[in-house]
């Protein structure tokens, strides 16, 4: 009796345990939240947001940051998403299976293996000095475009993959070729969950700083940038700068604790509503 | 089109269709190889710059207007470089020695043996923390957690995954940084401590999600069977579940790895970034992204400097390839297993 009674009070310690570390898992993410909204959260204004730093980025706001993230991200996705949309296709629509697929399956893997601070190498060595684009928006975009690519290429599979194998084999009756049966049947379904992969890849872009380090990303720049071969300021940059390379770090720590916040606003947002769309599709698939 | 076709699909076998077909397979199949052509790509970019490291030198700048005399007063590795010019990197000063000094005005070194230390310091103490943290939570979320519960948490773990790196690491400048120094009663806490924290955090949610679904691939059976032998469910999943997705959970282990030895943002802001080998938990330390990440933005382009950046950037590269394909080749052997 008491070696039972023992047996279960271990029982239930143990498993207390196990549920204590998925409780620290998610305390780790309310901490990082808690303190970024507690402190920042002072510092946000709608001046913040719409003015350019001022007196040596003492005061002021981080406009020309949001600006550059957001256009640097539209060039990731401009050339991400195309690539990665038809790499999934042909994974999932043209070779099912196969050692061809098999490997690119392992490439795929390993590209998303890659540390951050290398792909800034090979944008560096490729698209700034081989391919003469410079330091840009252009160079930092593709960098990133790199980087996001084995993201989109697994979402987009995923999606391509929950279309139910029926429908492609009805438009194929129907005397459509494998093409017809891509554009007409099996894009439209797969659509929606294609997008929440390119929502994923843009917040991964926004937040990344090591690629575009040496690749297009300013200190400070007098104006927004006005073509695609000029330099930008990115939020996450920014903070960077902020936190460890200014000279009055103490004194511009509100603003770096500002545009921390806003940062992980704008990916919080931007993950927020690829799961919204996810939870969506799935009830309309169960209904 | 003809008229008799009522179909959205007709005339199935022309010339122009069949050339169309061909057409998207070829643009797709060659989108599929980008994947392939990249890493590729990486690979043989980075071989030729470290090439160029151990086998290019910089020519002599000549006197540059200064007399013999000047010459002679200049620091040594200023004086050869106006009169012999830079030489190119030797592996053993690469691989055997701990000094990192590009810029050096005495002796100019390029070894990694520090950095490769502290990345490898750096990431033990981040596994250390994070796999029973991610394996215990994986474990729970698997085998206890009420359905309601799971919804809620893993969402919750992907969004952990999704907080940008310079985000953890500016936290490790104001947060961590002050409490570690408070413990310890250093001046400031930015060390491999702090970097290991930070770096735990940060590959925990692949470490879960990983893990996770290893024990969900352990077969419904293997429970039951315990259960029969009159193991309660904690027993069964320490001692049979967890068991027999151990090779999942180890390529789960080696994931984290790989994005441990990678990151370069938190390290960079919060390890201190001290070049000398370290000593202890407490040093700061630099690793070989901090590195990079550090001296690129300053080095001119094509000396040797420049290049030997682009070495360290390949020892990191392969050093991460190696671990990711160790925990495919580890995780495949698991699914295969369990299919």
């Amino acid at each position: 009796m008491t070696r039972s009674i023992r047996r279960r009070v271990s029982e239930v310690l143990g498993i207390l345990v196990l549920g204590l570390c998925a409780l620290l898992v998610v305390l780790a993410l309310f901490w990082i939240l808690y303190d970024l909204v507690a402190t920042g959260g002072s510092s946000i204004s709608w001046s913040f947001l719409s003015e350019p730093p001022r007196n040596g980025m003492t005061e002021g706001g981080i406009l020309p940051a949001i600006v550059g993230t957001l256009l640097v991200s539209a060039v990731t996705l401009v050339f991400a998403v195309p690539l990665g949309a038809a790499a999934a296709i042909f994974l999932t629509e043209y070779s099912r299976r196969g050692s061809l697929n098999r490997f690119i399956r392992l490439a795929i893997r390993n590209l998303a293996g890659v540390p951050s601070i290398v792909y800034g190498l090979f944008g560096v060595a490729l698209f700034v000095r081989l391919l003469g684009l410079g330091a840009s928006v252009l160079s930092s975009g593709l960098t990133l475009g790199l980087l996001t690519l084995p993201w989109i290429i697994t979402a987009s599979e995923e999606a391509l993959k929950a279309v139910p194998d029926d429908t492609r084999q009805a438009a194929l009756a129907l005397g459509a070729t494998r093409w017809q049966t891509i554009r007409t049947v099996v894009l439209p379904q797969a659509l929606p969950g294609m997008l929440t992969g390119v929502i994923l890849g843009m917040a991964r872009a926004a937040g990344e700083t090591a690629p575009i380090l040496f690749t297009g990303v300013a200190f400070s720049l007098p104006s927004l940038p006005g073509s695609l071969k000029d330099q930008f300021m990115a939020l996450p940059y920014h903070l960077y700068i902020l936190a460890t390379q200014h000279q009055a770090i103490e004194k511009v720590r509100p603003i770096a604790y500002g545009t921390a916040l806003v940062l992980i606003a704008v990916i919080l947002g931007l993950n927020a509503a690829a799961i919204g769309i996810r939870y969506r599709l799935r009830k309309e698939r169960r209904a | 089109m003809t008229d008799a076709c009522r179909s959205a699909f007709c005339r199935r076998s022309t010339p122009y269709t069949r050339f169309r077909e061909r057409l998207m397979h070829g643009l797709f199949g060659l989108a599929g190889l980008s994947a392939v052509l990249i890493l590729l790509g990486i690979f043989i970019l980075l071989a030729i710059m470290t090439a160029k490291a151990f086998t290019q030198g910089e020519p002599p700048l000549g006197s540059a207007g200064l007399t013999a005399r000047e010459i002679s007063e200049l620091p040594p590795t200023e004086r050869e470089m106006l009169t012999i010019g830079v030489r190119p990197i030797s592996t053993s000063n690469f691989l055997g020695s701990a000094v990192w000094n590009p810029t050096s005005y005495v002796k100019r070194s390029y070894g990694i043996l520090a950095m490769l230390a502290s990345t490898l310091m750096v990431t033990l103490l981040a596994l250390l923390l994070a796999v029973p943290i991610g394996v215990g939570a994986a474990a729970y979320l698997s085998e206890f957690a009420p359905h309601r519960v799971r919804e809620v948490v893993k969402p919750l773990i992907e969004i952990l995954a999704g907080i940008p790196s310079v985000v953890v690491g500016f936290l490790g400048i104001v947060v961590l940084g002050p409490i570690l120094a408070r413990i310890f009663g250093m001046p400031n806490g930015l060390n491999a401590v702090n970097g290991g924290v930070l770096l735990a955090i940060m590959s925990l949610p692949t470490i879960v999600s990983v893990s996770e679904d290893a024990l969900k691939a352990v077969p419904r059976s293997y429970r039951e069977a315990s259960y029969a032998l009159g193991a309660n469910r904690l027993l069964t999943t320490l001692r049979v579940v967890v068991p027999s997705a151990l090779s999942g959970i180890i390529a789960a282990v080696m994931l984290g790895m790989g994005r441990a030895i990678g990151e370069t943002m938190t390290v960079l802001m919060a390890t201190g970034n001290a070049s000398a080998f370290p000593h202890g938990l407490l040093d700061s330390v630099r690793t070989l992204t901090a590195t990079i990440a550090i001296e690129l933005g300053e080095v001119p382009f094509g000396t040797v400097h420049y290049h030997a950046l682009f070495a360290v950037g390949f020892v990191l590269f392969v050093l991460t390839l190696v671990v990711n394909v160790i925990s495919d080749v580890v995780l495949h052997r698991h699914q295969a297993r369990y299919s």
